[in-house]
């Protein structure tokens, strides 16, 4: 009996597992329980009415082959959401109501009984194919190389004759390089026809001149295709192996790019604890949170701007730059003049103050914006990337490196050029002297936080667009920025410029050999070993109202 | 900053904080419908408490003697916590989920054969104990040697035990340490063959931590308030005056620094026998800072301030995360922040009968950024 | 300067007398219910602060619409629910200490919260000790099966595996090559663990297996991202897995989204991202990109319809979004209602005993059902992620899948079993050599 029920409960454990895994093709949640309609229906229309995927991709497949111009619009309400499926056929839902796909008629504007043609990824897959398919006869000069790039990154053995139709079309002679780099990678794809040996041997050598990950992937498949001559798999593993040294090579400098963009994130973040602590000498825990308020400040600013003022949506970022400066500034103001003007001379005091600050704000946070992280969009002029050889260089990074450089400039121009600057340079080396020139030394504390914090919102302003905006924002980035204040020398902003260098290429260095936490703990301990040899950082400042 | 050298007042707390811990040991062991009866959860709470006290008391050495403030000393906690954690995993034996007798549940699941090397010993409590205070002691020392001898202070000094607890966190985080990884170490069975959620053991280990904590205050009373408390003072306030009167101070911190340590890692043993798990969450900076402020709240450079400081900031923690879930952040942030700006000498300053000098009203004048006698 | 009037002490002294008092005889009630008599209490355990709260707040308010929807049926056996809510803070020993302290000091009937698997770790010694009864409303690694604990999130085999087969599959896109990249942590490093024996089972090599490991709260991408577009460009269709948890998300896709990896490209199975993960990101770079869930806010049921327009009424906030964990602890706790009345006390041996067997309609038209190993069973389904950052339901399996305790595919554990019914009454028993390992005896 024991037993029996001990084999019983083992199985109800195990048995079923598998089981469902051999009835692999499941369905939608509505759908009916048979298999995909065997008989083909009558056209690309109603195979997309079906809530098969199968159908669906049938359907999209035959559209691409029309080559009709209503296939295209067709194809591109799909991919909005836009194409409803009822009555064996589907609609486009357009703003004034529905248009019949097949006819191209306006159809009665009844929603019921409708629903949105069913995407997956492989739908998606399908789509780009056949619009590239459509747009490769009948788009613009720029749609076809686009169409073409797409043919190219997902070479289909049946797109063969539309690229010898295209190739054989004067109109497109501007295009031949383009055409010919498609034809070359559908010849060396799994399905496609052999062709002679030194057609595919060409082919090879095509793809290889091309370079990069996809030539990569495309000739590394080549090798194995059994149905290519041996020579051009042979051909196609040496292009392989060559493709491999170059990208080895712009590795380096790809990891260099890394680090650098690394590096520009941790200057941003230690540029204003560098003015509050390296400068006013404030241990300011709430640093953190300074940046923390000026992210949320940027996602207040882009939901103002999106309700208010759509048009200027794309720049919403930008608008929230000078936004987040003077919040951030303001609170820091706010902070001074409360709380830190009380603590000057006691450090050490300031520590324990501004981490009270800090958990003051964060639940703040948490309280209006709820403890779950917000969305901030990252705009589409910053999105993507782009290649500079065979770098690979996102927007959003170079963007955050132009920035610190921008920051950084502006500082220092505000530290040397301005009378700003020349006051809180007076004041930190030498108090009471100022105080006694007429400097308001007051005033000048509270600027100096202020401007320290702006530079923090500042910061959180470009940390919205790489990392989560959330109440726990600003710990992630506080022991890091002490350590780039410190490691390159408290009161020197390039010290911390070299410090941030370092760390960031440093730690981007080591994370391919060893791994990013190991990485991370070897270059702390690397610090600490280096601050006691040089127990004020890589620039120790100088002077006389510094030394205790 | 003034020290009074008398600490009258550490002998009454030790002797306090023995015979609270004796009471509460042998009340809890009376029965359940006794008037006086404590629930087995207000001993565990006790017991934790005392070992943070015991951590704040080695804070307090370093701070509040020493003038060294330290962002660290978790790391210290946490390596003692460790120490007996490995213990404690060992005695487990045969008795975990996949009663493995070698191996503790963790490298099994993570398909490990061998035990690593570094927990060899580890089942003997004697060699256990050796490792759970040798190990920190000699961490302390070989920072403090290196540290204290190029002079490293202020600041700096604070960043980079900031950064070592840091770099201690990431690494006992990693699964590949071999230390339980995120989840460290925990599902405890016996101590010395005592079964761990017994009322008798676990009033004796908080009787225990009652014991160890009053010895640590007076043995701390003895030492501060000798010759050598009495140079540390000096250090702390004039080290160069101190070094041109051709005494060492590397060498005067460097012991108060390795004793400090010693007794954190004490501290980190005790908690982990009565709490029941070790985790790397204990080396998080925020938890040195923390234990910073239970100092700063109950006074520095007082010994006894420590130990006030540690049990009324975590009672507080206790109740507040009870009563008001949603705001105690505000309370604690609010509490520090008082703390600081109006009560320089904490909870014990308010306890001295006779205002002092107003020697802590630094004006903004005197600025120094390097800040290495805060 | 004014002074404060003297009232204030005084008011000072009854805030401290009602704290006092509120911590002796339990916290934070919810409100007064219809049904008479002594309230019966459940305990609440999730971090309201600190780096969880981002996931588990939600939880919390989850739990007490429930307890509020119950108490307008008119309570549970002619009694009143009160919820009484701590705060662990996120930080392990309070999990214990206050898993502990509504235990033995608000004596609460049944505790739902954690979670990360180091917090039920944390607690479990302590529910097992006072013999407690926990439910656990999050996805975990398995290989564990205590007899206080009800498992109520999905298992590996309730996630990982579907998951896998989906991306074998040819809708999926027929992955070759997978990259597994996860937190270092024990959730991550078991199921992929799991999933590497799996793959091997179904023929593929190792060198078509890449598996990462990041610390909590990574935020610099760039590294790993390129390395997976470099793994993927050998020539086979590459799928990467993600056991990426919670913050570390958000920069995560990010960088997808900014190196421009799509969906048709490399498609991403996350374990760890659900409407309220998405809720906080910008979804249109993530078109596509897939998750693998027992519940999604999206599926078209009544039951679910009902749930999100409770949900919104309770929240007073018609965009607050539904999630996996949300549907377990809807699941739990109706479960726990059930077990009571069955059992007629809320006496924790009869509760857990009268727990097994016990049938509850999920929120997606299906049955969870309590098995001898405290598991349940639950649909599977996989999710695209859709720019509104809802979910489109692309695949499921065909029924509910019962949970396993035990993985069959690690070595250690193939042979092992939870069963809580008699005879067997063991959370790991040894079906070698027919024996119930280590202490874990009822």
């Amino acid at each position: 009996m024991r037993k029996a029920l001990l084999a019983l409960a083992f199985c109800t454990a195990l048995a079923c597992q598998p089981a469902y895994a051999q009835e692999a093709p499941a369905l939608p949640p509505a759908a009916p329980s048979v298999a995909a309609p065997v008989q083909t229906p009558a056209d690309a229309y109603t195979d997309m009415a079906s809530t098969h995927f199968d159908a669906i991709i049938r359907g999209v497949e035959r559209l691409g082959r029309s080559g009709e111009a209503r296939a295209l619009a067709a194809l591109q309400a799909l991919e909005a959401h836009k194409l409803l499926a009822g009555n064996d056929t589907v609609y486009i839902r357009t703003d004034t109501g529905l248009v019949d796909a097949r006819t191209g008629q306006n159809a009665p504007a009844d929603l019921t009984g409708l629903h949105p043609v069913r995407l997956n990824n492989r739908v998606r897959q399908t789509l780009a194919s056949a619009r590239a398919e459509l747009l490769l006869a009948q788009g613009t000069q720029a749609e076809r190389r686009d169409a073409l790039a797409q043919i190219q990154a997902h070479p289909d053995a049946a797109m063969l004759p539309v690229l010898d139709k295209a190739l054989a079309d004067p109109s497109n002679k501007s295009l031949a390089g383009s055409l010919n780099a498609a034809r070359a990678a559908i010849l060396l794809s799994p399905g496609a026809q052999p062709v002679a040996l030194s057609e595919q041997l060409a082919a090879v050598a095509a793809i290889k001149a091309q370079g990069g990950l996809a030539a990569k992937s495309l000739l590394s498949r080549a090798a194995t295709l059994v149905p290519l001559a041996p020579q051009t798999r042979e051909a196609a593993g040496k292009a392989v192996a060559s493709i491999d040294f170059r990208l080895k090579l712009w590795g380096y400098g790809q990891d260099l790019f890394y680090g650098v963009s690394l590096s520009s994130v941790l200057l941003l973040s230690a540029m204003g604890l560098a003015i509050t602590f390296g400068v006013m000498g404030v241990i300011n825990m709430a640093h953190g949170e300074l940046m923390m308020v000026g992210a949320y400040t940027t996602f207040m600013v882009e939901r103002l701007v999106a309700a208010y003022i759509p048009a200027l949506a794309p720049f919403s970022l930008i608008l929230a730059l000078p936004v987040a400066f003077v919040v951030s500034g303001g609170l820091g103001i706010l902070i001074e003049r409360s709380v830190i003007r009380f603590l000057y001379g006691r450090p050490l005091e300031t520590l324990l103050a501004s981490w009270g600050v800090s958990l003051i704000l964060q639940q703040a946070i948490r309280s209006v914006f709820g403890p779950t992280n917000v969305a901030v969009t990252t705009p589409g002029w910053l999105g993507g990337s782009f290649a500079l050889g065979g770098l690979e260089i996102t927007t959003v990074r170079l963007a955050i490196f132009l920035f610190a450089i921008a920051v950084m400039a502006a500082l220092t121009l505000v530290l040397k050029r301005t009378p700003l600057g020349l006051h809180m340079r007076a004041v930190t080396q030498n108090r009471r002297m100022a105080a006694l020139m007429g400097i308001r030394t007051a005033r000048v504390d509270a600027l100096t936080f202020g401007l320290g914090s702006g530079i923090a919102g500042l910061a959180g302003v470009a940390v919205s667009q790489i990392d989560n905006v959330s109440p726990n924002l600003g710990q992630g980035y506080i022991i890091d920025s002490f350590l780039v204040v410190v490691f390159g020398g408290v009161g020197n902003l390039w010290g911390s410029l070299a410090a941030a260098l370092a760390l960031g290429i440093g730690g981007k260095g080591l994370e391919p050999l060893i791994g990013a936490v190991s990485g991370k703990i070897l270059l702390l301990v690397l610090v600490i070993l280096f601050i006691q040899r040089h127990p004020r950082g890589m620039f120790p400042m100088r002077g006389r109202g510094i030394e205790s | 900053m003034s020290t009074d050298f008398s600490f009258r007042s550490a002998r009454w707390t030790a002797l306090a904080v023995v015979v609270l811990a004796v009471v509460l040991a042998f009340a809890s062991l009376l029965p359940q419908s006794s008037a006086l009866s404590v629930s087995p959860f207000v001993v565990t709470l006790c017991g934790k408490y005392l070992s943070y006290a015991l951590l704040a008391l080695a804070v307090d050495l370093v701070w509040g003697f020493a003038g060294i403030l330290t962002l660290g000393h978790a790391a210290f906690f946490a390596l003692g916590a460790y120490g007996m954690g490995m213990y404690l995993t060992r005695e487990i034996g045969a008795r975990g989920v996949y009663g493995n007798p070698d191996l503790p549940d963790f490298m099994v699941f993570l398909s490990w054969h061998r035990l690593p090397w570094y927990w060899w010993g580890s089942n003997h409590f004697a060699i256990s104990l050796a490792l759970m205070l040798g190990v920190p002691a000699v961490l302390a020392g070989l920072f403090g040697w290196l540290a204290f001898r190029s002079r490293v202070s202020g600041v700096y000094l604070s960043i980079i035990t900031q950064a070592l607890t840091y770099a201690l966190m990431l690494a006992f985080f990693q699964n590949g340490m071999g230390f339980g990884g995120n989840n460290g170490l925990t599902g405890f069975k016996d101590v010395l063959g005592f079964d761990l959620t017994a009322p008798g053991t676990r009033a004796t280990l908080l009787a225990l931590t009652g014991l160890i904590l009053g010895a640590v205050l007076m043995g701390a009373r003895f030492l501060m308030g000798g010759r050598y408390g009495r140079l540390l003072v000096a250090v702390r306030d004039t080290e160069s005056r101190t070094r041109f009167l051709a005494y060492r101070p590397e060498q005067i911190k460097l012991l108060v620094w390795v004793v400090s340590a010693l007794i954190a890692a004490l501290g980190g043993a005790l908690y982990v026998l009565q709490i029941g798990i070790v985790n790397p969450g204990e080396f998080a900076p925020a938890n040195s800072i923390e234990a910073v402020i239970w100092v700063a709240v109950g006074g520095r450079g007082t010994l006894t301030g420590a130990v006030i400081g540690a049990v009324l900031v975590n009672l507080g923690k206790t109740l507040f995360t009870a009563i008001l879930p949603e705001f105690w952040l505000y309370g604690l942030g609010a509490l520090f922040l008082a703390t600081t700006l109006f009560l320089p000498h904490g909870v014990m300053g308010l306890l001295r009968h006779v205002p002092r000098k107003r020697e802590e009203e630094v004006t903004p004048e005197i600025t120094n950024p390097e800040g290495s006698n805060a | 300067m004014t002074r404060p009037p003297p009232l204030s002490r005084r008011a000072f002294t009854r805030f401290t007398l009602a704290a006092s008092a509120a911590m002796l005889a339990g916290t934070d009630r919810a409100r007064a219910a219809a049904p008479s008599g002594e309230p019966i209490r459940i305990g609440i355990l999730h971090s309201l602060s600190g780096t969880l709260a981002i996931s588990e707040a939600t939880l919390k308010d989850v739990m007490l619409m429930l307890v509020d929807i119950q108490n307008r049926k008119g309570g549970l056996l002619g009694r009143p629910i009160e919820a009484v809510v701590v705060d662990p803070a996120s930080n392990w020993p309070l999990f214990a200490e206050k898993a502990r302290q509504l235990l033995s000091v608000d004596k609460v009937a049944s505790v739902f919260g954690c979670w990360t698997s180091v917090s039920r770790k944390s607690v479990l010694p302590v529910f097992e000790e006072l013999n407690g009864i926990l439910f656990y409303p999050v996805q975990y690694e398995g290989q564990e099966c205590s007899r206080n604990v009800f498992y109520t999130g999905a298992a590996p085999n309730q996630q990982a595996i579907p998951a896998v087969d989906y991306l074998m599959s040819e809708d999926g896109g027929g992955a070759k090559r997978f990259a597994l990249i996860g937190t270092d942590y024990v959730y991550p490093r078991t199921t992929n663990q799991i999933l590497q024996a799996y793959l091997k089972s179904k023929g593929v090599a190792d060198a078509d297996i890449m598996i990462n490991y990041t610390p909590f709260g990574q935020s610099d991408w760039q590294t790993i991202v390129s390395q997976v577009k470099a793994f993927g460009s050998a020539g086979k269709k590459t799928a990467v897995i993600s056991t990426i948890n919670g913050d570390a998300n958000v920069p995560f896709y990010k960088e997808l989204g900014a190196q421009g990896i799509t969906a048709t490209d490399i498609p991403v199975m996350a374990f760890s991202v659900g409407e309220e993960e998405l809720a906080g990101m910008d979804a249109k770079p993530l078109v596509g990109q897939l998750a693998a869930w027992n519940y999604f806010e999206s599926i078209d049921t009544p039951a679910n319809k009902s749930f999100i327009a409770d949900w919104h009424k309770f929240t007073k906030n018609p965009k607050r979004t539904t999630n996996d964990p949300m549907e377990a602890h809807y699941i739990g706790f109706n479960l726990w209602v059930q077990a009571v009345e069955k059992a007629g006390t809320t006496d924790h041996d009869k509760v857990i005993a009268a727990m097994v067997g016990l049938r509850q309609p999920n929120l997606t038209g299906g049955i969870a059902q309590v098995l001898p190993n405290h598991h349940i069973t639950k649909p599977v389904y996989i999710g695209e992620i859709q720019e509104d950052g809802q979910f489109n339901v692309v695949w499921q399996t065909p029924h509910e899948v019962p949970g396993q305790a035990w993985s069959p595919y690690v070595p250690e554990t193939a042979h092992l079993t939870g069963d809580w019914t008699a005879p067997v009454n063991c959370g790991n028993y040894d079906t070698q050599k027919k024996a119930c390992l280590g202490s874990h005896h009822a």
